[in-house]
């Protein structure tokens, strides 16, 4: 009896098998947690309570709300300060770090970068929440260089977009920064070392040559975190626990939906909120997708 | 467009309209099973689920933890399932958000829940969720034994829907020596409390006659000088008028002592207060609950030195009227498949002298458990004085006025007035923004307003 075909005709019964157990895993989260979801989300958004189609009437209901208005306003703040902030520093850090000559310090510095990443998002807010009291901070000292005295002064309604784009960025920018040291990585020496050859420094080399090759991957990061950004609800949420609501209740769209759903008991119209956040989100996405080539064979 | 890429298009279409398909799929699947989504019905007649007994889910917040761990000590047999929350402390709303959750999954409700905040059944009665009590659950003889008008908050068309754990009727807290030392006389007007403040601003500076830094300032201040910012008219009806003479005038007082510095823009539960301002407290209007959280616990005065006086009141005032801070309620789930145990337990924490009488910070709302409260901190010899007569009197100086609607006043000052009063603005200057925020808020909730 020969046992040496038999695992060949197996392999070739299901190719590449391995791979889709792999993705299987992920397809059935991304069905249970996403997909339907969205699709349940948008069930509720033309229907009201007795399950009866309104058609846009939730929209309506949501626009007409006296929060609406200044969400928007706060969140589209927001993206503006998080998404620049994001693009600069993250792109800035990645070159400062792929030059660096040092291999530890490389290493050493790019599980700095992710550390906060890798705490829980809500456990990474508190941490800055006991940062921003000036009467805890370890740094109260700048606090109160910049003239903040007390913690209600911290969060006065004008600093808040500013505060929201530091614990986002702290919490999420570390692990872009490590993403886009790999592409760096990625480019090949050669290229690098012909620009070098050529006369460019390190100022010309980023500008003509790494960032334009980096492109694809600053787009797929601004998508991301554009839809991430328009979702803020964590730290408006956790900074309105921490000053017993004194700034950041009602402060996103998310929040809006959330009180709806929960304090009006009006799912239907947190629903509606839901789905424009989804509407701008894929728009936003497909802006930057045909717009980029994001998807064009190099 | 090259051939390649044209290929490549048409296979995203294909691709896309199979994910279409998916979907609608799904969206069918969705939709058979929405019409599980709203169990929340308007509850007529109460009907009890089917009695099968077990272990009782008791919700508390940490300040009420020893009372359930008390109850367990006391009765072994019955097996309780202490969870603790915020209590709902500051409107956080985190009951209202769980009971809507576990209405859509028809399981998970708590038998007795504790909340910080006395407007619960407002919403809780609508989404079914609280048992009515007093239709054949808790007998009216124990019923009765609660201080009169206590248990308003907790009635809504005739039927009694929680219990009142205490009473936060505001009072006058004093420090006596600093009085006696500095020969000071305890004011009894609104007017001689402003000036004895100006004088302290020259000439002990520093220290403090109060503070309006807190969420619920409005409700020791303005509830007190019957400004009539929450005048609830109806189940769903709200008059707002934050700007009549009755509220300017007490707004203009906290202004004036806030610009002369013994007024506090702190929160008496901020760190900053507790390490600046904590042994600097001439006087401090507040709850009756100050006594217990704030002088005992958190900022450790020591033993002797605060007293309780009445609430002040406006000179040629002939009804006398304080405020009223939360006052705890505790509520009963209309769900509990356990309701023998579980009225047990609601009748012990609100009556037992071991708990309420011993134990509890707060002034209890029953009266039995009350004399034995006010018996105990008299016989502590924490406080200087009598803390008795002028507890047990504002017990009943309430001012009806003042509501409790579904929207939490002090969720609506603290984003309103307090951001503005950290930019310097003055209170008298922010109460149309507060009228404004009020009335938004109260339309949100489905409430029809007048001004």
């Amino acid at each position: 009896m020969s046992t040496a075909g038999a695992p060949a005709r197996r392999r070739t019964f299901w190719p590449g098998r391995a791979g889709h157990l792999f993705v299987a895993a992920y397809v059935v989260l991304l069905i249970a947690f996403g997909v339907v979801p969205t699709v349940y989300a948008v069930y509720f958004a033309f229907t009201d309570a007795g399950d009866r189609f309104t058609g846009l009437s939730n929209f309506f209901d949501a626009a007409s709300d006296f929060r609406y208005l200044s969400a928007i306003g706060h969140v589209a703040l927001y993206l503006l300060f998080w998404l620049l902030s994001l693009v600069v520093f993250v792109v800035g850090l990645a070159l400062l770090l792929h030059r660096l000559r040092s291999r530890t310090a490389g290493t050493a510095l790019r599980f700095l970068y992710y550390i906060p990443g890798a705490l829980a998002g809500a456990a990474s807010v508190m941490v800055w929440l006991f940062m921003l009291d000036p009467s805890v901070s370890p740094v109260s000292f700048l606090l109160r260089a910049f003239g903040f005295d007390t913690f209600g002064q911290v969060v006065a309604p004008g600093n808040l977009p500013v505060l929201f784009t530091m614990i986002a960025f702290w919490t999420g920018a570390g692990g872009w920064i490590v993403v886009m040291y790999g592409a760096l990585n990625n480019i090949s020496p050669d290229l690098l070392e012909a620009a070098r050859i050529d006369g460019a420094g390190a100022w010309q080399t980023a500008r003509r040559i790494q960032i334009p090759l980096l492109r694809k991957w600053i787009v797929y990061m601004v998508i991301l975190a554009f839809a991430g950004g328009t979702q803020l609800f964590v730290e408006p949420q956790l900074l309105s626990q921490a000053s017993v609501g004194v700034a950041g209740r009602d402060y996103s769209l998310n929040q809006l939906s959330y009180d709806f759903a929960f304090q009006n008991n009006n799912v239907n119209t947190a629903a509606a909120i839901s789905v424009e956040l989804l509407v701008i989100g894929v728009v936003v996405a497909g802006i930057f997708v045909t717009r980029s080539g994001f998807f064009d064979a190099d | 467009m090259t051939a390649q890429a044209l290929s490549a298009t048409r296979s995203a279409r294909r691709r896309r309209w199979s994910a279409g398909l998916a979907l609608g799929v799904v969206a069918v699947l969705a939709a058979a099973c929405g019409n599980g989504g709203t169990g929340t019905t308007a509850q007529n007649d109460f009907q009890p689920v089917q009695q099968t007994g077990g272990s009782l889910t008791v919700w508390v917040d940490s300040t009420r933890l020893p009372a359930a761990q008390l109850y367990q000590k006391q009765h072994p047999a019955t097996k309780l399932d202490i969870v603790t929350y915020d209590g709902d402390a500051n409107g956080s709303n985190y009951l209202q958000t769980k009971v809507s959750l576990f209405n859509r999954t028809r399981g998970g409700w708590p038998d007795v829940v504790f909340s910080t905040q006395n407007n619960e059944v407002s919403w809780a009665v609508q989404a079914g969720f609280t048992a009515p009590l007093d239709k054949g659950l808790i007998p009216q003889t124990t019923l009765s034994g609660w201080a009169s008008g206590a248990n308003d908050p907790c009635t809504v068309d005739g039927k009694l829907y929680c219990l009142r754990n205490d009473l936060a009727q505001t009072v006058l807290w004093y420090n006596a020596s600093l009085m006696r030392q500095w020969n000071y006389q305890v004011p009894k007007t609104w007017e001689e409390y402003q000036a004895l403040g100006q004088r302290v601003a020259t000439e002990h500076p520093g220290y403090l006659v109060g503070t309006a830094g807190d969420n619920f300032t409005p409700e020791i201040y303005l509830w007190a000088g019957k400004c009539g910012a929450n005048q609830i008219t109806g189940p769903k009806a709200v008059k707002v008028d934050t700007t009549s003479p009755a509220c300017t005038r007490m707004a203009a007082l906290l202004d004036t002592l806030v610009k002369n510095g013994t007024m506090s823009t702190s929160s008496v539960f901020s760190s900053d207060f507790d390490k600046n301002s904590g042994d600097k407290i001439l006087m401090l209007p507040g709850p009756s609950w100050f006594g217990g959280s704030i002088f005992q616990e958190s900022l450790k005065t020591p033993k002797g030195q605060i007293g309780v006086a009445p609430m002040p009141q406006w000179a040629g005032e002939t009804a006398p009227s304080v405020g009223n801070v939360g006052g705890g309620t505790w509520l009963l789930s209309a769900h509990s498949a356990n309701l023998k145990d579980a009225t047990d337990f609601l009748t012990w924490v609100t009556t037992a002298d071991d708990y309420q009488g011993q134990v509890a910070p707060g002034y209890p709302a029953n009266t039995n458990a009350a004399k034995s409260w006010l018996a105990k901190q008299s016989a502590s010899g924490y406080y200087a004085g009598d803390v008795a007569a002028p507890l047990q009197a504002a017990a009943s100086q309430v001012w009806p006025g003042w509501g409790y609607g579904q929207f939490s006043q002090e969720a609506i000052w603290a984003a309103t007035v307090t951001p503005g009063q950290t930019a310097g603005k003055t209170i008298v200057s922010l109460l149309p923004d507060w009228q404004k925020a009020i009335t938004d808020y109260a339309r949100s909730n489905g409430y029809e307003v007048s001004q």
